[in-house]
C-alpha cells in the first residue's frame, strides 16, 4: 500500500466525499445486466407483474365478466372457411327462440339460426364433412347436445323472461367462451389471480421456511430436533393427501384458501436450504467476530447471518413462486382451486378441457401461452438471478 | 552444476510468457507480462513472489492447465518442453504430456485427493492410465511408491482412504502419485503451506531427495524465501507478473541486485534479530533502494515488576463425540493449562495444528465453554461469570481471527463493522460521535476515512486485518487475542500488520496473546513463549531464553525445523 503514508498525514475532513460503493446487489445486478436473457425474462416477469397490479387495481379488464360476443366467439383473425360460417348479426342475449329439438338433420335450418349451440353443430359438420360426409355421422354428433342446451335454454328462461337487446359480437379478437366473454380479458383477470396466487403463496411459503429453518440452523441441540421431527412428519404424508387435508380444515374455497394451501404445505424445501445455509454460517469467523463483539443472538441471525443467505431465499422464492403457479393451475384445474366465480388459468384450462371436444381452442391456446411465457421467462431470470448472485457457482465458463 | 552447463540445454525454455485474464467483455488482466526463464535439467528451480505476482499462472501455463475460455496466452509466447512447444498444443497431446512427463502437487492435500477412493486406488489409477499397468503389477509399483515417498506400511496404508492419513501423509501420497511415471519435471505449488512446521521440513527433504534420485527437474513455487534457501539451486522472483531477479540461489541470497529482493530478504521477522520496526517493501521501493539502516533492536521480555492482567489456572476443555447409542467419547483438547498474561505485553503461544492453541484463545472468549479451570481478570473468574454479567468482561478481551476474507460481514459497510460494537456496548452518546471514533480508528489502522463507506470486498487482505484490528479497538480491549492473525498474509503486508500491532500495544499498553505456527514471528513478537503440544504446555519462558536454550525436546524438535533460508557455505550437489 504505497499510498499510506500519504493518507495517514492528512488531516482527517469531517465531511468525506465518497462514492457509494457497490454493495454485493449492486454488484450482482451489474452481473445480470449484462446478461441479455436474464434482461428480456425481467422484461416479461414485470410485465406480468404489472398487469397483475393494474388489473387489480380495477384499470383493465375490469368488466371480464361481460358477455360481449356471441357464446364460444371465434378469433376474429380467423377466417372460417366453412360455407356454414355464422354470420356475423346482432343476437339477442337469451336462447328463448325455438331451437332444434332432438335430432334434426336439416342443415339449412341449422344454418340460419343463430345459437350457442347451432355453432357447435356447424362447426363439428364441418369438420367431419371431409372425413365421412354422412347423415348419420350428424345425428350422432347432434345427440349428446341436445341435453346440455335445454338445460341451457330453461336456466336462462326461468332467470329472465324479458329479453335484453344487446350488442353481442360474432367474433372477438381472441375469440369468447361459452358465455361469449372476451377470452383476452379473462385471460388477463385469470392471470392476476394466477400471480398473485403464486407470489403470496411463496412469500408464506418462504417466510415460514426461513424462520423455522433460521432457528433450526442457528439454535442446534433441541430446537433443531423438534423442528426436523416436525419436518419429517410433514414431509411423509403425500403432497395431495396434505393439500385435500388443508382445504377441507379451511372450509371454504377461496383465493386466499388456495394462498394458505399452498404456503403451508411449500415451505419444507426452504426450511431445510435454509437449515444448512445457517448451519454453515453460524461456524464462519464473522459470526463468532460478532459473538466476541457481544452481539446478540438474534442481532446475530437476522441482522448478521440473514443478509448473507438472502440470495437463496430470494432464488427460493422465485423458484416456489413458478411452482406454485403451476399447482394452482393444477388444483383449479382438479377443482379444489378457486370458486366459481373467480377466474384462473386453472379454471380457465378447466373448461377448456369440455371446449376442446368441441373444437373451441382459443381459451385452451390463450392460457397456455400466458402460463407458459410466465413460467420459462420467470424460470430463466431465476437461473440468471443464481448465477449473478453467486458467480462462483456457473463456474469457469465464459460465453 | 555451474552456469554454463545449465544454459546450454535446459529442460524447459519459456521466452515471453504473456498471459492476459478476461475479466468481461470489456475488461482484461494481464497476469504474466512476457517473462523467460529456463528450468535446467536435473537440479531445482524456485519461483518466488507474493500473491498476486503471476507465479502459479506461469506453473499451469507450463502444464497446459489454464482455462481457455478465459486466458489469452499471446501466440509469439514459447513454452518449449523438450523442443515442443506447449502453447499451441492440442488437448490430447497436452494429456499425454501431462502426468508422465511433467507432474504437479498441489498446496491442498486433503482437498487434491479423492475421499471417496483409497489411495492404492488412486495411485493404480495413474499407473494405468500412464503406465499401462494393472492388477498385480500395479499393486505392486503402489507398494513401492508408498515406501518411497516413506509412508509407513505402505502393504496396509494402500487400502487406507485419505481421510485416515494425516495431513503430511496426505502429501506424501500426493508426491508419490506426481512421481509414479518418473516425470522429467515436477511442479509443486506451494506443497508446504499447509503443513505443520515439522512436516514441511520433513517434506522439503524428501523431495530434495527424490529430485537427486530421480534426475528429475523441480519447478518450486513459494512466497516465502526462507523454504526457497533449503532447496533451490536457482532462484526465480516474481512480482506483478514480471520477473525481477533470477540467479543461482547463493547470488539471490548473499548478493541481491534487485530491490524488491533485497526488501524481501529483510521484511521477514528473522530469527536472530529483533528491529523496533520490520523493514516493509516500501521503504526500499523509495529512497536509494537499500532500505532502512541500523534500526534498533526491540528489548522483549518479562520483568520482575509487571503487573498482570490474566491469570488462567487449570484451564482444560473437552469436547465430546457420540459413541454408539449411548455412549460418549471425551477428547481433551486443551489439558490442565495455566499462565499469566502481563500488562503490556505479548504472550506467544506455539504449536502444531491439533495442538489445542486456538482452543485456549477461543476459550478465554468464552466462544468455548471452558470444561475445567479459571481466568482471573482483574480479580474476577470471567469463565464463571454469568453470560449476562460476562458482557461487560467481553469487551475488554477481543480476538483477531486468521482468514480476514472471512472475519469480516460481506454485507457490512466498513462504516457499519466499525460502529456495531460500539453502538451494541453502548460506546459514544449518538452516531454521530460514534462515526467520529470509526474515523478516527481508520485513521489510526492507516486508512483512508473514505473505507468508512466502503465493503470489505474491495480491499486487499492486509487492509482487512487493518479493520478487522480497527473493530477491536472501537471497545478499547486490555487484552488482544490474535488467533494466527498474520499468518495468511503476504510477507511484506505481514510486516506491517506487525508493525502495527507493535504501535498500538506501545499506544495503549494492550497485552497480546498472540497464537500462532510461525516460530519466527512469534519470537518477533513475543515477550514470553508458551510451547504447546496435544493440549500441554510444553514449555513456557521469556523469548530469547526459549529460543536460545530450549529445555525440552519437544522444543528443540519445533526449533530445528524452522527453515533456516539461506545460510553461506551450504552446498548443494
Amino acid at each position: 500500500m504505497p499510498n499510506d503514508v500519504a493518507l495517514k498525514s492528512a488531516a482527517p475532513p469531517r465531511e468525506i466525499a465518497h462514492s457509494v460503493s457497490p454493495g454485493l446487489w449492486t454488484l450482482a445486478w451489474r452481473r445480470l445486466k449484462t446478461d441479455s436473457v436474464a434482461m428480456v425474462s425481467l422484461a416479461i416477469v414485470t410485465a406480468f407483474i404489472l398487469l397483475m397490479i393494474v388489473s387489480s387495481l380495477g384499470l383493465v379488464a375490469k368488466d371480464w365478466a361481460k358477455e360481449v360476443g356471441v357464446n364460444y366467439a371465434p378469433p376474429s383473425w380467423i377466417t372460417l372457411g366453412a360455407a356454414d360460417a355464422p354470420t356475423p348479426a346482432p343476437v339477442p342475449s337469451d336462447a328463448s327462440e325455438p331451437a332444434p329439438t332432438g335430432p334434426t338433420p336439416g342443415s339449412a335450418f341449422n344454418s340460419t339460426v343463430v345459437d350457442p349451440l347451432a355453432d357447435v353443430i356447424a362447426e363439428l359438420k364441418g369438420g367431419r364433412k371431409p372425413d365421412t360426409g354422412a347423415g348419420a355421422e350428424e345425428n350422432k354428433v347432434v345427440d349428446p347436445l341436445a341435453d346440455v342446451m335445454k338445460d341451457i335454454r330453461s336456466d336462462q328462461a326461468g332467470a329472465k323472461a324479458a329479453p335484453v337487446a344487446d350488442e353481442r359480437r360474432a367474433t372477438l379478437p381472441f375469440g369468447g367462451d361459452k358465455w361469449g366473454r372476451d377470452i383476452i380479458a379473462k385471460t388477463i383477470k385469470g392471470s392476476e389471480t394466477s400471480i398473485f396466487v403464486g407470489l403470496a403463496a411463496a412469500l408464506v411459503a418462504v417466510f415460514i421456511g426461513t424462520v423455522l429453518g433460521a432457528f433450526a440452523g442457528y439454535y442446534g441441540r433441541w430446537v433443531d430436533d423438534v423442528l426436523n421431527w416436525f419436518y419429517s412428519v410433514f414431509s411423509s404424508i403425500p403432497y395431495l393427501l396434505l393439500i385435500l387435508a388443508v382445504a377441507a380444515v379451511l372450509q371454504q374455497k377461496g383465493t386466499f384458501t388456495i394462498v394458505l394451501i399452498l404456503g403451508l404445505t411449500g415451505w419444507s424445501g426452504v426450511f431445510r436450504l435454509i437449515r444448512a445455509e445457517y448451519l454453515k454460517h453460524k461456524g464462519r469467523e464473522y459470526v463468532m467476530a460478532a459473538d466476541a463483539l457481544g452481539a446478540s443472538h438474534s442481532r446475530k441471525m437476522f441482522l448478521h447471518i440473514f443478509p448473507n443467505v438472502s440470495h437463496v431465499v430470494l432464488v427460493q422464492l422465485s423458484i416456489l413462486t413458478v411452482g406454485f403457479i403451476k399447482a394452482e393451475v393444477i388444483l383449479s384445474f382438479l377443482g379444489f382451486g378457486v370458486p366459481v366465480d373467480v377466474v384462473s388459468w386453472g379454471s380457465m384450462l378447466n373448461e377448456a378441457q369440455n371446449e376442446l371436444i368441441l373444437g373451441k381452442w382459443w381459451q385452451l391456446v390463450a392460457a397456455t401461452i400466458a402460463m407458459a411465457t410466465l413460467v420459462t421467462a420467470f424460470s430463466l431470470f431465476t437461473d440468471a438471478l443464481r448465477d449473478a448472485l453467486d458467480p462462483k457457482l456457473k463456474g469457469r465458463t465464459g460465453h | 552444476m555451474d552456469a554454463a552447463d545449465i544454459a546450454l540445454d535446459p529442460l524447459v525454455r519459456v521466452r515471453d510468457l504473456r498471459v492476459t485474464f478476461r475479466l468481461d467483455k470489456h475488461t482484461s488482466f494481464e497476469a504474466v507480462k512476457g517473462i523467460s526463464f529456463d528450468i535446467p535439467k536435473n537440479s531445482t528451480i524456485a519461483l518466488v513472489g507474493e500473491s498476486g505476482s503471476g507465479k502459479s499462472v506461469t506453473a499451469l501455463a507450463i502444464l497446459g492447465l489454464l482455462p481457455p475460455e478465459n486466458t489469452i496466452i499471446d501466440p509469439t509466447s514459447q513454452v518449449l518442453f523438450g523442443g515442443r512447444n506447449i502453447v499451441g498444443m492440442s488437448a490430447a497431446e497436452l494429456r499425454a504430456l501431462r502426468g508422465a512427463e511433467i507432474s504437479m502437487i498441489f498446496q491442498e492435500p486433503m482437498t487434491s485427493l479423492n475421499p471417496v477412493f483409497t489411495v492404492g486406488f488412486q495411485l493404480e489409477e495413474v499407473l494405468r492410465l500412464h503406465m499401462g499397468l494393472r492388477g498385480d503389477a500395479a499393486r505392486k509399483r503402489s507398494i513401492a511408491l508408498l515406501a518411497e515417498v516413506g509412508i509407513p506400511e505402505p502393504e496396509r496404508s494402500v487400502d487406507k482412504f485419505p481421510s485416515q492419513m494425516s495431513g503430511g501423509q496426505q502429501q506424501r501420497v500426493m508426491i508419490a502419485m506426481a512421481i509414479a511415471c518418473e516425470p522429467k519435471l515436477l511442479i509443486a505449488d506451494e506443497p508446504t503451506t499447509a503443513l505443520d512446521v515439522t512436516i514441511q521440513k520433513q517434506i522439503l527433504d524428501l523431495i530434495a531427495a527424490l529430485q537427486k534420485k530421480h534426475q528429475m527437474s523441480v519447478l518450486f513455487i513459494t512466497h516465502d524465501l526462507a523454504v526457497v534457501g533449503e532447496i533451490a539451486d536457482r532462484v526465480v522472483v516474481m512480482r506483478h507478473g514480471e520477473i525481477r531477479e533470477q540467479g543461482t540461489a547463493k547470488q539471490v541470497f548473499e548478493n541481491p541486485r534487485d530491490t524488491y529482493t533485497k526488501a524481501l530478504l529483510k521484511c521477514r521477522p528473522q530469527i536472530d534479530r529483533r528491529p523496533a520496526r520490520l523493514p516493509i517493501i516500501d521503504d526500499f521501493m523509495t529512497g536509494d533502494g537499500e532500505g532502512p539502516q541500523d534500526i534498533p533492536d526491540r528489548a522483549r521480555g518479562l520483568n520482575a515488576g509487571d503487573k498482570v492482567v490474566l491469570e488462567v489456572k487449570n484451564l482444560g476443555k473437552s469436547f465430546f463425540s457420540r459413541e454408539g447409542i449411548f455412549g460418549k467419547r471425551e477428547f481433551k483438547a486443551v489439558k490442565d493449562v495455566s499462565f499469566t498474561l502481563a500488562k503490556g505485553k505479548t504472550l506467544g503461544l506455539v504449536g502444531e495444528s491439533g495442538s489445542g492453541k486456538t482452543t485456549v484463545g477461543l476459550t478465554l472468549m468464552r466462544l468455548h465453554e471452558a470444561t475445567t479451570g479459571e481466568a482471573l481478570f482483574e480479580g474476577r473468574d470471567i469463565l464463571a461469570m454469568s453470560p449476562k454479567e460476562f458482557m461487560q468482561y467481553k469487551r475488554r478481551i477481543q480476538i483477531i481471527f486468521q482468514n480476514p476474507y472471512a472475519s469480516l460481514n460481506p454485507r457490512f459497510i466498513v462504516g457499519q463493522i466499525l460502529t456495531e460494537p460500539m453502538q451494541i456496548h453502548g460506546i459514544g452518546a449518538s452516531t454521530q460521535e460514534r462515526t467520529e471514533l470509526a474515523f478516527e480508528l481508520l485513521h489510526k489502522v492507516g486508512l483512508p476515512e473514505v473505507s468508512f463507506y466502503k465493503y470489505p470486498h474491495e480491499f486487499s487482505g492486509g487492509q482487512r486485518q487493518r479493520i478487522a484490528i480497527a473493530r477491536c479497538l472501537t471497545l478499547k480491549p486490555d487484552i488482544l487475542i490474535c488467533d494466527e492473525s498474520v499468518s495468511a498474509l503476504d510477507v511484506s503486508v505481514q510486516a506491517q500488520v506487525l508493525n502495527l500491532l507493535q504501535d498500538l500495544q506501545a499506544e495503549y499498553a494492550l497485552s497480546y496473546i498472540f497464537i500462532s505456527h510461525d516460530l519466527a514471528v512469534v519470537k518477533y513478537i513475543s515477550d514470553q513463549v508458551m510451547v504447546m503440544n496435544e493440549g500441554e504446555i510444553v514449555e513456557i519462558a521469556n523469548s530469547d531464553e526459549i529460543y536460545r536454550n530450549p529445555r525440552e525436546p519437544y522444543t528443540k524438535r519445533l526449533l530445528a525445523s524452522i527453515p533456516k533460508g539461506w545460510h553461506p557455505g551450504q552446498v548443494r550437489a
